[in-house]
């Protein structure tokens, strides 16, 4: 039903040039880099990651991301924070906007990558070809979330009033972007060949 | 590809160095969990305690956005806005920092922050776009707790400052308010800090701070007046205006100092009480002593008498008038005017002792000051209305002495004392026109015009006699004479050919004769000016007439 897996055939993919090698090479005879059968250490990082990223989740949204100070006065502003100010001011497509970037992507993809993982490690045959579409649109979305810190990266370069206003950078935009980046890392340390791994321990 | 021999080392390569590389990786959520608890960590250690501050109403707080400030440093947050059990506060949860902790003293005082005019100028204008917050003032008490009533007006003086309070008593607020600045020598100094109405109700008491190191300056003596306002002022002494500066003319204020006089030069202890003034003057003038009601009887209109009007001893101001009232006399039908007036002996100064001495009165006797006017108004004390400004018709009390006023009655056991008066100058001088007027209008005017009149034409017929009678007949009577000088001449002339002309007689006549013609020729002269100047004969020849009698 399946067609054969390189393995079966003796070929390893290198990495990084995309040429098929024989399965016993070290190095890949085009680009001379290191030949692996899988991903090294993928499911051990993608977890590492993605808990460290899970962690810095935490303060990246307790924390501010933005501090505001103007003639009205100074605020600081959370990531639900001001999801919550937009909504109450009515402005509920950018609030959504927001909401979806900073909160419905990050936590998709740690519950994506975490399925992924998880079933993975169980070594489940259950729609193998959903899943290795899910990690397609995992690696698609992947950057999508850093529109929070491109706003917050663009307000505080505008906004810069002197005494009438300015927007200064907050320690949560930090952690969120370092989730953002751990989140990126933990689905390139995933390996989705290992999916399809599960097959000959089947047979 | 077709190197195949090796295909067993790499797996066992790969075994060991992924135990290896598993442990390196886990370091890194780790890390983050570490920092992470950290953070927690030291969010936990800063967290202050939690206050709960009831207030009035909540209007202008925000949960979890309004501030808590002291010297404007953010010191904590409000986390909740509740009504308290029965609905008559606010209670406002306070999330204190950690470096906030003395805010929990006993003697804590929060206050919100709203815009306000005051004194000091216009406060709290950055809560109108911001929104109120909460201002705090950490007290001196060693006791804590955690639920404290907010004031609803910000306390003009924080704790710590150095200064002293005084307490003031004064007849009503004026326009003073809780900031209202204390000056002193026109420097701002200190601030009312609170009033209220004394126990009595009778009177305000007002409580002032006053800034270390200016507050040595309040003296035992020290006087308080009001400076509030623009004092302008129609006295007796003409316009008077004062004030002590822009700001305490809009927001009232508080002057202070201490008279020339004063002996006493210690700084006053905290809390000491004075009495605050109405205007500088009355404050900073040496005491009154108890002042003595006099009443005096006035025939006369009074306008331009009022209370407060002064009353004076020979120039020197001694007293006011308190009240002026209208009597009725239905034995002459006239309205004597009563004055009431409150004299200050004390003020005469070393009069006052030395005739108490002149009259053998102790100082301090009960009926010093009656025996005191007895004696003065036998030395012809009178009181009376004098005008101080023209312009404006002030009048103003004089007591003078009279030596040769007439004697009158002075009862010594009457209260008020009762003073003899004597018409105003003024008053005077209208009757003395009067008379003259009277006097003027008494003369005959009339009949010395007839009188005039007679005479005159009697006058005019004897002059008219003269020249119609008198001067004709004299001109004929010249003109006879010099005929008969002329026939004189001719016989002389006659009796000089008759004469012989050696002869000395001849001679003689001769000059006779010239003495003849000489002179009838100024008799001819005579009735020639006469005849041309007929009024010559009673006015005598003018001055210029001698060219003319030149031919």
């Amino acid at each position: 039903m399946t067609p054969p897996t390189a393995d079966e055939l003796g070929l390893r993919l290198c990495h990084h040039c995309r040429l098929a090698c024989d399965a016993t090479a070290q190095h890949c005879p085009r680009c001379n880099t290191w030949l692996h059968r899988r991903k090294h250490n993928s499911i051990a990082r993608a977890w590492a990651l993605m808990m460290t990223a899970l962690i810095l989740y935490i303060p990246a949204n307790v924390l501010p991301i933005m501090h505001t100070s103007s003639f009205t006065g100074d605020s600081d502003t959370t990531i639900l924070g001001s999801v919550v100010t937009l909504w109450l001011d009515g402005a509920w497509d950018i609030a959504l906007i927001i909401f979806i970037a900073s909160v419905g992507v990050p936590v998709t993809k740690f519950l994506v990558l975490g399925l992924l993982l998880l079933t993975v490690g169980r070594g489940s045959e259950r729609s193998r070809r959903d899943r290795t579409r899910l990690y397609r649109g995992l690696e698609l979305i992947g950057y999508w979330s850093m529109l929070d810190v491109f706003v917050a990266g663009l307000l505080v370069a505008l906004v810069q009033f002197g005494a009438l206003g300015s927007i200064e950078p907050r320690i949560g935009i930090l952690y969120f972007g370092l989730v953002v980046v751990l989140t990126m890392l933990a689905t390139m340390s995933f390996d989705p060949r290992l999916i399809w791994d599960t097959e000959p321990h089947h047979e | 590809m077709s190197n195949g021999t090796t295909p067993q080392s790499p797996p066992e390569a790969d075994v060991t160095s992924r135990r290896w590389r598993l442990s390196l990786v886990w370091l890194v959520p780790l890390v983050a969990a570490l920092v992470g608890l950290s953070m927690l960590i030291r969010a936990w250690q800063d967290a202050g305690p939690t206050v709960q501050v009831s207030f009035e109403t909540a209007s202008g707080l925000t949960p979890g956005q309004s501030q808590v400030k002291y010297r404007n440093v953010v010191i904590g947050e409000v986390s909740d806005i509740q009504l308290s059990g029965d609905n008559r506060n606010v209670l406002v949860t306070i999330e204190l920092n950690h470096e906030a902790e003395a805010f929990t003293r006993e003697d804590s005082r929060y206050w919100v922050v709203r815009p306000r005019i005051g004194t000091g100028g216009i406060s709290g204008l950055d809560t109108l776009l911001s929104g109120d917050f909460i201002a705090a003032d950490p007290g001196n008490s060693e006791q804590r707790t955690n639920r404290f009533e907010g004031l609803e007006s910000p306390p003009p003086v924080t704790y710590g400052e150095p200064g002293k309070r005084f307490e003031l008593k004064a007849q009503d607020l004026g326009s003073l308010d809780i900031g209202s600045p204390v000056y002193y020598r026109k420097v701002r100094v200190g601030q009312v800090v609170s009033y209220g109405l004394d126990k009595s109700g009778d009177g305000v008491d007002v409580v002032v701070f006053v800034n270390a190191p200016n507050d040595r300056f309040v003296t035992g003596d020290t006087r308080f007046w009001n400076a509030s306002g623009i004092d302008i002022g129609v006295s007796a002494d003409g316009l008077e205006l004062d004030s002590e500066s822009l700001i305490s003319v809009l927001t009232g204020g508080i002057a202070f100092g201490t008279p020339e006089f004063s002996a006493n030069r210690e700084p006053a202890q905290a809390g000491t009480q004075f009495q605050l003034f109405n205007e500088r003057g009355v404050a900073l003038s040496p005491g009154k002593g108890p002042a003595q009601m006099i009443r005096m009887r006035f025939d006369q209109s009074l306008r331009g008498l009022k209370e407060g009007s002064p009353v004076e001893l020979i120039g020197k101001e001694i007293g006011e008038v308190s009240r002026v009232t209208l009597d009725y006399d239905p034995a002459s039908h006239t309205f004597p005017v009563v004055v009431d007036a409150r004299v200050y002996p004390q003020l005469m100064g070393q009069a006052y002792g030395k005739l108490l001495s002149a009259i053998g009165e102790p100082v301090g006797g009960p009926s010093e000051v009656p025996l005191l006017f007895e004696e003065l108004v036998s030395q012809g004390l009178r009181a009376e209305a004098r005008t101080s400004n023209l312009l404006t018709g002030q009048l103003y009390v004089s007591l003078e002495l009279y030596p040769n006023a007439s004697k009158t009655e002075f009862n010594v056991a009457k209260r008020p004392i009762r003073i003899p008066t004597r018409p105003t100058s003024l008053e005077k001088l209208q009757e003395q026109l009067t008379r003259l007027v009277e006097r003027l209008s008494n003369i005959p005017y009339e009949s010395i015009a007839r009188n005039m009149d007679g005479s005159l034409d009697a006058l005019q017929q004897t002059l008219g006699q003269i020249n119609r009678d008198v001067l004709p007949s004299a001109v004929d009577s010249l003109q006879g004479m010099d005929q008969v000088m002329a026939q004189m001449q001719s016989t002389l002339t006659t009796a000089s050919d008759a004469l012989d002309p050696d002869s000395p007689e001849r001679a003689r006549l001769g000059h006779a004769l010239d003495e003849v013609e000489r002179m009838s020729r100024s008799v001819r002269e005579l009735t020639d000016y006469l005849r041309r100047h007929p009024e010559a004969m009673l006015r005598g020849r003018a001055a210029p007439a001698r060219s003319e009698l030149a031919p």
